[in-house]
């Protein structure tokens, strides 16, 4: 039988829970071999997504397909050949790393041994060590090797470095990126827009059950037309001198978007050393202060912030 | 099946069992509760009501101040020649208040013509003070008897406290532990999600249940002889019937509390929920099972329902089989009330049963 060329395709996806949409006629598709990236916000409905298409979950309606098959016939086809870590597990407390392994692997028909996968998390100096005893880096590793252990063709991680340090972080997008490296799809949902950027072929932005945006991340980052942001405040807090100047600074030239915002106003800016003369001479006519400039180059949460009007961690 | 899906489903099956086994025995409030606790009980009840010698009963007469004494000495004179009676003069006050607070069982009251009995016939000690003082006193006063009676006196194994305590406890403990130990840990294992987890693999829920059958039935094999071999080297308990039968019954008994534990954690989604469930299941048959006490001393009317609950087969069997040795054929109507419920439990349970 000829592989599919999708690893998912959900169509027209909806879970309601009863006057209230977690998922709201949502559309995805993930190659073979790609790792995607479903961003957004807590509560955007992106666990839910995730929760349907790794088969936990009814949905209330629409289409999933995983590896070209469906929930509803294939489960124990699909069961050998997906990888999951969820969002929030705890592993059984008085167990070892190794026997926890030793678990899971026993459930799946092919995998790797427990060994390869302890070294593939590097937890080999912590294998006889308790669930209980591990730090927070450590449990997610093993539940991400959890979720390896079974060799699968595509892999959900739902957060999987949600509050853990940098080293942890770094070390398990390793594991990532080399699992993809071996042909393996990845479906990944994170609000963190340095991981989706590193790992994610693709991405896509999931507010209130619908996704607003999907792209590569450069894609995205270009659609907001310009890849400078500049930041300025002015002596004043106040809301219609912030939105007067924001307003005013739409027309000076290569500056793409100005927003007002709490305290400061925000500009998408293609060339900075065309825009900033002009900027600083309508600061000037008005009579106002630059108490502060700072400018970056534009990430994808500045294309979460421009598409929603609020912060992703919000 | 292929034979490396066969494989596998024995290598899941065995690695669940062994994640049970490990979290039990790594479990030390677990450990205690099965193993020590029935222990602990079985040693401070046996103590507490274990059969001691005759006593002798304590009666008192009652000398009035202003009443000539000769009557009270009298009859005093003849309770202290028997053995197993205790006579104390007292005066009427201190006779009401030994009599009300249970340290004397009689009084007895000098009359002109004879005596009178003061006593509360509700209470089993005060009657048997009546039989004996009245016999004494009569004899005393120049009674006969018509004949001299031959004493056979004989004090049955099997017939004493302990021996009837034993067989609840197994009951009871086998009760416990599967209603707990199942109950309980699948309720922690809904709230913290591992249930959820172990549902994104491949396991298949039938071998996940069978595995936690498993190992309730290898756990019953090594929580019965502790309890049997103590009660036997410390109390002197004995099993009648043939040991075999005993575990087949206890094997029955625990599988069935298993399922009932697998009912209650069906739907709850912490353990707080089933615990609430556990003790509202478990508290009637604690009660009216027979565990600490007969059932029989229940009224007739709760009879019928008090005999159809899974603990009272249970105990009713264990019983049969430890003190009056009955075969495992004479106990199968027992069993079959307990397997009856076994086999609801577990019909609702794979249907209520929420695994996500």
């Amino acid at each position: 039988m000829n592989e599919p060329e999708l690893a998912v395709r959900c169509r027209d996806l909806v879970k309601r829970y009863s006057d209230l949409a977690a998922v709201d006629g949502l559309d995805l598709d993930v190659r073979r071999g790609e790792c995607f990236g479903l961003l957004g916000p807590n509560g955007a409905g992106k666990t839910t997504t995730v929760e349907i298409l790794e088969g936990l979950l009814e949905p209330t309606s629409g289409e999933v397909e995983i590896l070209g098959r469906r929930w509803k016939t294939d489960e124990a086809w699909l069961r050998q050949r997906l990888g999951v870590s969820l969002q929030e597990t705890f592993l059984p407390e008085r167990l070892t790393v190794r026997e926890i392994l030793a678990l899971f692997r026993s459930l799946f028909e092919t995998g790797r041994d427990v060994d390869s996968a302890i070294d593939l998390v590097a937890l080999r100096e912590k294998e006889n060590a308790r669930y209980a005893a591990l730090s927070g880096g450590q449990r997610q590793r093993l539940a991400v090797a959890c979720a390896l252990v079974g060799d699968p063709k595509l892999l959900f991680l739902d957060e999987p470095t949600t509050g853990l340090d940098p080293q942890s972080r770094r070390m398990l997008w390793d594991v990532v990126l080399a699992f993809k490296k071996q042909g393996g799809s990845v479906v990944l949902t994170t609000h963190y827009m340095d991981e989706a950027e590193r790992l994610c072929d693709r991405v896509g932005v999931v507010d209130h059950g619908k996704m607003i945006a999907l792209g590569t991340p450069k894609e995205l980052i270009d659609s907001l037309g310009g890849n400078q942001i500049v930041e300025i405040t002015v002596g004043t807090d106040a809301e219609d001198v912030l939105a007067g100047l924001a307003e005013a600074l739409r027309g000076v030239p290569g500056v793409q978007h100005a927003r007002p915002q709490v305290g400061r106003v925000v500009l998408t800016v293609t060339e900075l050393h065309v825009a900033l003369p002009g900027v600083l001479g309508e600061l000037r006519t008005r009579g106002l202060d630059l108490t502060n400039l700072s400018t970056h180059h534009a990430t994808l949460e500045d294309v979460f912030v421009t598409l929603t009007g609020r912060a992703l961690r919000e | 099946m292929s034979e490396s899906g066969r494989t596998t489903r024995l290598s899941a099956i065995r690695q669940i069992a062994l994640m049970r086994l490990r979290l039990f025995y790594r479990e030390p409030g677990a450990m205690f509760w099965t193993f020590g606790f029935p222990l602990v009980l079985s040693f401070v009840l046996g103590i507490a009501f274990r059969n001691r010698g005759p006593e002798p009963v304590v009666v008192a007469v009652e000398a009035p101040a202003d009443a000539p004494l000769a009557r009270a000495e009298h009859a005093q004179a003849i309770l202290a020649d028997a053995k197993d009676v205790i006579a104390k003069r007292l005066s009427p006050p201190e006779a009401e208040s030994a009599l009300r607070t249970g340290r004397v069982s009689l009084v007895v009251v000098p009359t002109a013509g004879g005596y009178a009995y003061r006593f509360d016939p509700t209470r089993p000690e005060s009657r048997l003070a009546h039989a004996v003082t009245d016999d004494l006193l009569q004899r005393g006063e120049g009674r006969r008897d018509t004949f001299r009676p031959e004493l056979q006196t004989a004090t049955a194994r099997g017939a004493r406290y302990i021996d009837f305590l034993v067989p609840g406890l197994i009951g009871f403990g086998l009760m416990s532990t599967g209603l707990w130990g199942i109950g309980f840990s699948l309720a922690e294992m809904r709230t913290k999600k591992l249930l959820k987890r172990l549902m994104a693999t491949p396991m298949r829920r039938t071998d996940f249940l069978f595995s936690f059958l498993i190992v309730r039935a290898v756990l019953l094999f090594t929580e019965l002889p502790p309890l049997l071999l103590f009660s036997r080297f410390v109390f002197d308990v004995r099993i009648e019937g043939s040991l075999v039968s005993l575990l087949i019954i206890a094997l029955i008994g625990g599988l069935t509390f298993a399922v009932m534990g697998l009912l209650l954690a069906s739907r709850a989604e912490n353990p707080q929920v089933v615990s609430g469930l556990i003790n509202v299941a478990s508290f009637p048959m604690y009660l009216c099972s027979g565990v600490f006490f007969s059932s029989a001393k229940f009224p007739d009317a709760m009879q019928p329902f008090i005999r159809a609950l899974p603990l009272t087969a249970l105990n009713d069997a264990l019983r049969a089989v430890m003190i009056e040795g009955a075969s495992l054929g004479a106990v199968v109507p027992r069993l079959a009330v307990c397997g009856a419920w076994g086999i609801g439990c577990f019909v609702l349970a794979l249907r209520l049963f929420k695994w996500r």
